[in-house]
């Protein structure tokens, strides 16, 4: 632990509201668009990623200085924000809840993965064009870039503040926020507000994207996923919606987390955020600073998945379907093929677990690759550690990941619709966090290698035709389990619960149990699943489980349709086997889950074969 | 003892007080009407007694036992089921599966409570499906088709279809056929003709009267008021919050202040947004919002 002397403390306190800073931008854009749209936007950290790559370009491609830069940042992020909100999100306002978030999901990977492909995944360096000499002010030291940050925030911070208040726009805006329809009803054009709030928002975001690239002197494509969340929590902390909220919740936030990483080491970094996120979401909802009121009443209409009649499957097409995958072994023995269709089977279980609990249960999770990490850490630790056999690794790997997930998972059942997605996320990513920092057991960033191979019975199994066959028969039985539970009193509870807690409650169901169940029976195939790739691959880390993996997920669940256990075997099949069949898909494959989301929200929100 | 008691029951939304320490009593097979001009309190009254809102302050009583504040899901299988006034079925599940929701707290499943090891065991049932749940499940399917088959045969050709399928009027008869299915002690009825046309609420009212010949006990919410004076045994009016009626029907009818709680808010009608937050299952069907508010 490094000495922490009156003068460190001094430079990292400075550092902390730099960071913070940055943050509060990123959270007062958040705040704007929940404010007016009722919608947290996932797409918001993709549009700061942008904005950073544009200053890049100009500064370091086209040698620009910062004046025109920030000119040309604020117009591509501006018009970027209005085009997003214009033909993404404007047709969804009518849709069940839970589209408009999905399409924001959507658009941010396309805007992710295009990036990816014009610039690559590399991170690129970007020097701030600043002088780099420090002033000393009263024994703190300060760089050009620090007061720069510091001088933009504060003035957009009061620009917007007078914005607000004083102008008729700005007046509309905080109208349409307080009560959209009255708003309306009083001539403000609510869609001309929502765009402009989308406009602003991406603003600040994309000035603050830039501002971070040279902060950290470097710009690469996933950067856009930790402003996003870093955003979220700073916008929990002060209260979700509120603009003063969101400038003290992100200095906050800088500062907790400068200070964290200046004890505990930079590893400790993301693991300060997310707890924040979900400590704010489990204690206070509203935020710090927010009223005292209960968490925002959600409309009494609209319920959380579209109607639709689901295609019935007859069981005779299932059952060819089965025996053709079955005899997929004896067809081709192009090793390739199965890989990927075992690949497929792995994918569908993940699929499985999340269309029962965000497609039966209505219980939106984007945290679900945690069960699979969970799942896959269990197994491989009983198996190296403790000699377990195979079969019992496996299933005591499931267990653990259904009862530690879900134990985890509780704090989220006290929330609903948008805030769990949230606070999934977020659980999710403390679970990641967990692995990777917890070394003695999980062995940090290194991972854990030398799995024991899958076997059965004693007999290794090493061969890629028993692996498929035998990651097959582990989909079955995880279908076959989950087909059992749905057709018993428990799906039905489920599904009444998704539709509207309310009534349900009304009617005897406690919620907190069902939702727990769910978890439970999700995770257990998650953590099925997650046990057989640790032992598939003999090589895991926190990164072969990411966050990306719990989306990618729920895009299969979104195309096959929420619930639909035929569906998220369907799903899985075309979102893992596609890109891999047609080649040059495959360096573009998060663009194309990005925009299959985005088509499917749009016109078929009940996905191909209809929720149940 | 009465079965259901409220005594000085309260409750404020900001500087709002919605319900004003309204005491009321239902005896066991009696049929009470609330009636009262809209934002009078009404439904909020309906969730303080079956716990979706917490009061701020008095007492509710069943049986003599105080239930103050306990959640819905202890007050459903204590025997208190609801419908609500803008409808509520849950609209991708089957009229079938609706009904059998309100049969929930009835499925031996119910009784396995403590926390974690009840939890287990039911999923461990669920997977199992003993002879006996087999029994239970086909035994609850029969009891639900019987309440279906109340309704005539609007319901029960439409058993295995989606509630959001379903015309305006079958939802809000799956909504009571649903609350019937708990075999409740005590329904509580929020508006049940809302919306409908003379006909459909014709239909409702004979349909309440065959559930008061069979001796349920019902607490009722209704703004057509030659339907209240038919089946009410008592009226309790509210205005603002207050109780400021009750009594015999025909007594309160003609009672001054009531007809002055109507007039004053008639003339508002015209500008006053809907007290309730939300009328949009009502727009959604393209059903008329209007709440007659008058006295004829
Ligand atoms: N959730 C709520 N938040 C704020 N005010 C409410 C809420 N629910 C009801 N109210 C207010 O309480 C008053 C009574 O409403 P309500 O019980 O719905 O009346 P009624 O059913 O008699 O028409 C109204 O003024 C209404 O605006
Ligand atoms: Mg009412």
């Amino acid at each position: 632990m490094p000495e922490f002397t009156l003068r460190a403390f001094a430079d990292q306190l400075v550092n902390g509201l730099v960071i913070g800073n940055i943050y509060a931008l990123i959270a007062i854009g958040l705040a704007l668009i929940f404010g007016v749209a009722n919608l947290i936007n996932f797409a918001h950290g993709s549009v700061y990623m942008i904005g950073a790559y544009v200053g890049w370009v100009c500064v370091t491609g086209l040698g620009w200085s910062l004046g025109p830069t920030f000119i040309v940042v604020a117009v591509v992020c501006g018009v970027l924000g209005v085009l997003i909100e214009r033909f993404g999100l404007r047709r969804l306002q009518s849709e069940a809840r839970i589209a408009p978030l999905l399409a924001t999901i959507g658009i941010s990977f396309a805007l992710d993965q295009l990036v990816q492909l014009i610039f690559s995944p590399n991170p690129q360096s970007f020097p701030s064009p600043l002088p780099a000499t420090r002033v000393m002010l009263g024994g703190v030291s300060i760089g050009a870039l620090d007061a720069l940050i510091a001088a933009i925030t504060i003035t957009i911070a009061a620009a917007l503040f007078a914005f607000l208040r004083f102008t008729r726009l700005g007046w509309a805006l905080r109208a349409t926020a307080q009560d959209r329809e009255a708003a309306q009803q009083m001539g403000v054009d609510v869609n001309a507000i929502n765009a402009l709030a989308f406009a602003v928002a991406s603003v600040l975001g994309g000035i603050g994207g830039v501002m971070i690239g040279m902060y950290f002197t470097s710009v690469y494509p996933t950067m856009s996923y930790g402003a996003m969340v870093k955003g979220f929590a700073a916008n929990l902390l002060g209260g979700l919606g509120s603009v003063p909220g969101a400038v003290i919740g992100g200095l906050l936030l800088g500062l907790i987390e400068t200070f964290g990483v200046a004890l505990f080491g930079s590893t400790y970094r993301n693991l300060f955020t997310f707890v924040i996120l979900i400590g704010v979401l489990v204690l206070r909802p509203t935020g710090l600073f927010g009223a005292q009121r209960a968490m925002p009443p959600e409309p009494l209409t609209g319920t959380f998945v579209a109607n639709s009649k689901p295609v019935r499957i007859p069981w005779f097409v299932a059952i060819g379907g089965l025996v053709a995958a079955a005899l997929l072994p004896f067809i081709s023995s192009n090793p390739y093929l199965l890989q990927i269709f075992t690949n497929a089977w792995l994918f569908a279980m993940l699929a499985l677990s999340i269309t029962l609990v965000t497609g039966t249960a209505g219980q939106m999770s984007l945290g679900q690759a945690g069960f699979l990490a969970i799942g896959g850490y269990a197994s491989a630790l009983l198996a190296m550690r403790l000699g377990w056999p195979l079969e019992l690794s496996l299933l005591a790997g499931a267990a653990i990941a259904a009862a530690l997930g879900t134990l985890l998972m509780w704090p989220v059942f006290r929330l609903r619709n948008q805030y769990v997605a949230l606070a999934t996320l977020g659980i999710g990513e403390v679970i990641n966090q967990i692995i990777l920092n917890w070394e003695g057991l999980t062995n940090g960033v290194l991972g854990l290698s030398n799995i024991p191979p899958l076997s059965l019975f004693g007999l290794p199994i090493v061969e890629t035709a028993p692996i498929y066959w035998f990651a097959l028969a582990m989909l079955v039985v995880a279908a076959l389990f989950q087909w059992r539970l749905t057709q018993s009193h428990l799906g039905r509870t489920w599904r009444a619960m998704r539709e509207d807690e309310v009534a349900a409650r009304a009617f005897g169901v406690s919620l907190h149990r069902y939702k727990a169940l769910a978890f439970i029976a999700g995770g257990l195939i998650a953590g099925l699943s997650g046990a057989f790739t640790a032992h598939m691959y003999s090589y895991i880390n926190n990164e072969t489980f990411a966050a990306t993996t719990s989306i990618l997920g729920l895009t299969m669940v979104i195309l096959g349709g929420m619930g639909n256990m035929s569906g998220a075997v369907v799903g899985a099949i075309a979102l893992t086997a596609l890109p891999e069949l047609f080649r040059p898909l495959a360096d573009a494959r998060y663009l194309l889950y990005g925009v299959v989301l985005l088509l499917l929200v749009r016109f078929r929100p009940q996905g191909l074969l209809g929720t149940v | 003892m009465a079965l259901l008691e409220v005594r000085g029951l309260r409750r404020e939304f900001g500087g709002v007080v919605a319900v004003d320490g309204v005491d009321l009593t239902v005896e066991a097979g009696e049929t009470v009407s609330v009636i009262g001009p809209n934002g009078a309190g009404k439904t909020t009254l309906f969730n303080l007694i079956t716990g979706l809102d917490k009061p701020d302050g008095g007492q509710v009583l069943l049986d003599g036992r105080p239930i103050t504040g306990l959640p819905p899901e202890e007050l459903a299988a204590l025997g208190i089921a609801r419908t609500f006034q803008h409808g509520r079925v849950f609209g991708n599940l089957s009229v079938l599966d609706n009904v059998l929701i309100g049969a929930h707290t009835r499925q031996a499943a119910h009784r396995l409570r403590a926390p974690v090891l009840g939890m287990m065991a039911e999923l461990a049932l669920a997977l199992i499906q003993p002879p006996a749940w087999r029994e239970e499940r086909r035994r609850l399917r029969e009891e639900a088709r019987e309440v279906l088959a109340l309704f005539g045969d609007r319901l029960l050709p439409r058993a295995d279809q989606p509630a959001y399928s379903l015309s305006y009027a079958n939802r809000r008869r799956t909504e009571i056929a649903r609350a019937l299915a708990l075999r409740p002690r005590l329904l509580l009825l929020d508006e049940p003709t809302a919306g409908m046309n003379p006909t459909e609420t014709a239909e409702v009212l004979e349909f309440i009267r065959a559930l008061k010949g069979r001796g349920l006990t019902i607490l009722l919410i209704e703004h057509k008021l030659s339907l209240v004076m038919q089946l009410s045994d008592r009226v309790i009016v509210m205005d603002d919050g207050r109780k400021i009626a009750e009594g015999a029907p025909q007594s309160v009818r003609d009672d001054p202040k009531v007809i002055e709680a109507y007039l004053g808010h008639k003339r508002q009608v015209g500008d006053a947004r809907d007290a309730q937050p939300a009328g949009e299952d009502d727009r959604r069907a393209g059903r008329p919002q209007a709440r007659p508010a008058s006295v004829s």
